[in-house]
């Protein structure tokens, strides 16, 4: 696997606080404006980037992230930009992990050796496709996984002690924990609930569990990460940028601002969440 | 890949994987795939206990009405020279079409599973239409999604719907029509997976839909079959169907596919003609991907990205088609042709003056073809044409392209 991934982890368990891993779409609202927020990131106090792939029918995505996705295709964002857009953070930052998510049709037209060839030359270190369960694993997960790449796969509450082994099995540099069913965007869940469901996934296996769905404000992020390894947040970025538009859907001055003052607060509540917990 | 499918047989697949060859599978979220197994066992064992077969007969008996009238159609025989045409009467169905055969049998597999609350996706309105209809009948609450340009153009079936007690979710995403129905009942069974049942409308999605909406449809070409044997005391030459996600076609198509002299077609919708984008060609101009749980031929740009496609017929309009098609049609056994918008306007017209049918647009582009080549086929041999659909739904659009303005 490449070594980013587990780098990673391993500095944040030093510090004893849990992992924000942040979403974003690639390409939305258009490339050159994705590609400064994907750069403010790290510096705002994210530890891992998911870079979203775009797709026409995001079946588990809710509005918000659908709308990213079209704005994204219509500014023209295809899957060898998004491959780009990674390249081209990589010129400036060695250590974050980036994680590409999405569905797999465009990576399926794009050809899977030849993504996998080029994910791995543009410094991507995993892969999250959802619409891939554990049964279609020869498509993507198990040539990813040749390759060094990560295969991070979701458990979701419908995902029961019987099924767990399953989802895990072949999953590799973290779990992501669908926190509820439902798509994304929805309501924030009972983070009481959260904490057993982590407990119940690390009895099954020793990688790091983030949590995701739900999460967008520095509160939520404070009381998730209490129990878990890392808090996901994507809709909420997702929104920052569409509210920071103009008329006529283009980046304004404040686009990558708004993302960069949401994320830093994130990031103070996913580092106090341990001194939370701990109180 | 393709290990549990008889090379000997066009009728044995899917595998346990739901594999149709490199088509079908099983590509949903995680959170669905529990549902989809619980699903698949469930299915499993209806489909092997007397009980769930004999209440499902008398339901088809006695509330659809069937078996559907097999019918020789003189006037439209004499009138094209060629061939003999017979159609299958499936419009004459309880609702209206052949939709009532598929959403009577997984209505009862809900009730088996416990399930209280039914969610489906419809594009014309006709599986909306006996989606709520069987809800009604069995006393549940039924959300249905359709594209807000369908429920347009289809109003009288938006009202029946509402009629039956059906929710009915209009969905302006993307074009508004099927494909996006689609996608937001998958969110919504994603949402609500403990009581929630998805009576999916064709033989697509992911497995077990395709093998058991086919199965549930197939009592048309088993009927067809005896129908014909009584009646002719031989097998049609040539078996004919229109296909949109294809499960009209499929339950004609099924159990021919190993009579190795009957000669099958597959009619796609080629909408405005197959050199613009405003078609539903998957077959004949699309390529194999994957999209709402399974991998078939769909229109997608170089991108893997799903194009809009274009109908004059809303059952039609979808981008993409079963995986048992998109395996027929790569190994040969079935041949796929487009019929334009205008080619099935005409067929409908021709069919209301001559036989005194008013066919719905879906079965109109099966006409369209079958009008094509009776004149060059032999005055002996044998078309059957499945007639799916009644066309009182499409009044109001074939008005309008006909330039004929109807007061609603």
């Amino acid at each position: 696997m490449t070594a980013r991934m587990d780098e990673c982890f391993s500095k944040l368990a030093e510090q004893n606080r849990p992992a924000l891993v942040t979403y974003f779409m690639g390409g939305d609202p258009d490339y050159q404006s994705s590609l400064a927020i994907m750069k403010a990131l790290p510096g705002a106090g994210a530890d891992i980037i998911e870079l979203g792939m775009p797709f026409s029918d995001p079946m588990a995505d809710g509005p918000s992230i659908q709308a990213a996705g079209l704005r994204a295709l219509k500014g023209g964002q295809t899957l060898a930009k998004t491959l780009q857009m990674a390249k081209d953070f990589r010129q400036t930052d060695t250590d974050t992990p980036i994680v590409m998510m999405g569905y797999y049709n465009p990576i399926y037209i794009y050809g899977v050796d030849r993504f996998l060839e080029d994910a791995l030359a543009s410094g991507v270190d995993g892969l999250i496709v959802v619409d891939l369960p554990p049964e279609m694993d020869d498509e993507l997960c198990i040539p990813a996984l040749d390759r060094g790449i990560n295969f991070i796969r979701l458990a979701t509450p419908t995902t029961d002690d019987k099924r767990l082994p399953t989802v895990l099995n072949n999953t590799s540099g973290f779990v992501y924990y669908v926190s509820m069913t439902g798509i994304t965007g929805s309501a924030l869940p009972d983070t009481d609930k959260v904490g057993a469901a982590v407990n119940r996934i690390k009895g099954h296996t020793k990688l790091p569990v983030c949590v995701g769905f739900g999460v967008k404000t520095s509160e939520h992020a404070r009381a998730i990460g209490a129990s878990a390894d890392g808090v996901v947040v994507g809709t909420a970025i997702v929104n920052a940028v569409a509210g920071s538009l103009d008329d006529s859907g283009a980046a304004t001055g404040q686009t990558v601002a708004g993302v960069t003052d949401l994320v830093q607060s994130l990031a103070s509540g996913v580092r106090s969440a341990r001194l939370a917990a701990a109180e | 890949m393709n290990t549990s499918v008889n090379p000997n047989s066009y009728r044995a697949g899917p595998d346990e994987e739901g594999r149709f060859g490199i088509f079908g599978g099983r590509f949903v979220a995680e959170t669905l795939m529990p549902l989809i197994l619980d699903l698949q066992d469930a299915w499993d064992h209806a489909k092997s206990d007397p009980t769930y077969k004999a209440e499902l007969d008398g339901l088809n008996a006695h509330y659809t009405g069937r078996p559907s009238p097999l019918y020789f159609a003189e006037r439209l025989t004499e009138e094209l020279g060629g061939a003999k045409v017979y159609f299958k009467r499936d419009e004459l169905n309880h609702t209206g079409s052949h939709k009532i055969n598929n959403c009577l049998g997984q209505i009862l597999l809900a009730k088996r599973m416990g399930k209280t609350r039914i969610i489906a996706e419809t594009g014309a309105g006709q599986h909306g239409v006996a989606a709520a209809t069987v809800a009604a009948r069995f006393g549940l609450p039924c959300v249905v999604y359709m594209g807000a340009t369908d429920v347009e153009r289809q109003s009288p079936n938006v009202f029946r719907m509402k009629l039956l007690g059906a929710e009915v979710i209009p969905v302006s995403a993307g074009n508004g029509t099927l494909k996006d129905a689609m996608n937001e009942a998958l969110r919504d069974w994603v949402t609500n997976v403990d009581n929630t049942y998805y009576l999916i409308g064709t033989a697509a999605g992911p497995h077990p839909y395709p093998e058991m909406v086919r199965d549930f449809q197939s009592v048309i070409g088993q009927e067809t079959k005896e129908q014909m044997l009584a009646v002719e005391g031989r097998l049609p030459d040539l078996l004919v169907a229109s296909v949109g996600g294809g499960s009209n076609a499929i339950g004609l198509f099924h159990p021919f596919l190993d009579d190795k002299d009957v000669r099958i077609v597959g009619v796609e919708a080629g909408g405005k003609g197959l050199d613009t984008k405003e078609h539903c060609a998957s077959l004949t101009a699309g390529a194999p991907g994957v999209l709402h749980g399974n991998r078939t031929y769909l229109l997608q740009d170089g991108d893997g990205q799903i194009e809009e496609g274009h109908s004059i017929s809303a059952g039609l309009d979808y981008p993409g088609i079963g995986p048992e098609h998109s395996w027929l049609n790569d190994s040969g056994r079935v041949e796929y042709v487009p019929i334009l918008d205008h080619e099935a306007l005409d067929a409908f017209q021709m069919l209301t003056r001559l036989e005194g049918i008013i066919p719905a647009l879906e079965p109109s582009h099966a006409l369209a073809e079958v009008i094509k080549r009776a004149p060059d086929m032999s005055r002996d041999d044998i078309i059957v044409m499945n007639l799916c659909g009644r066309g009182d739904k499409d009044v109001f659009t074939a008005a309008k392209h006909l330039g004929v303005e109807l007061s609603s």
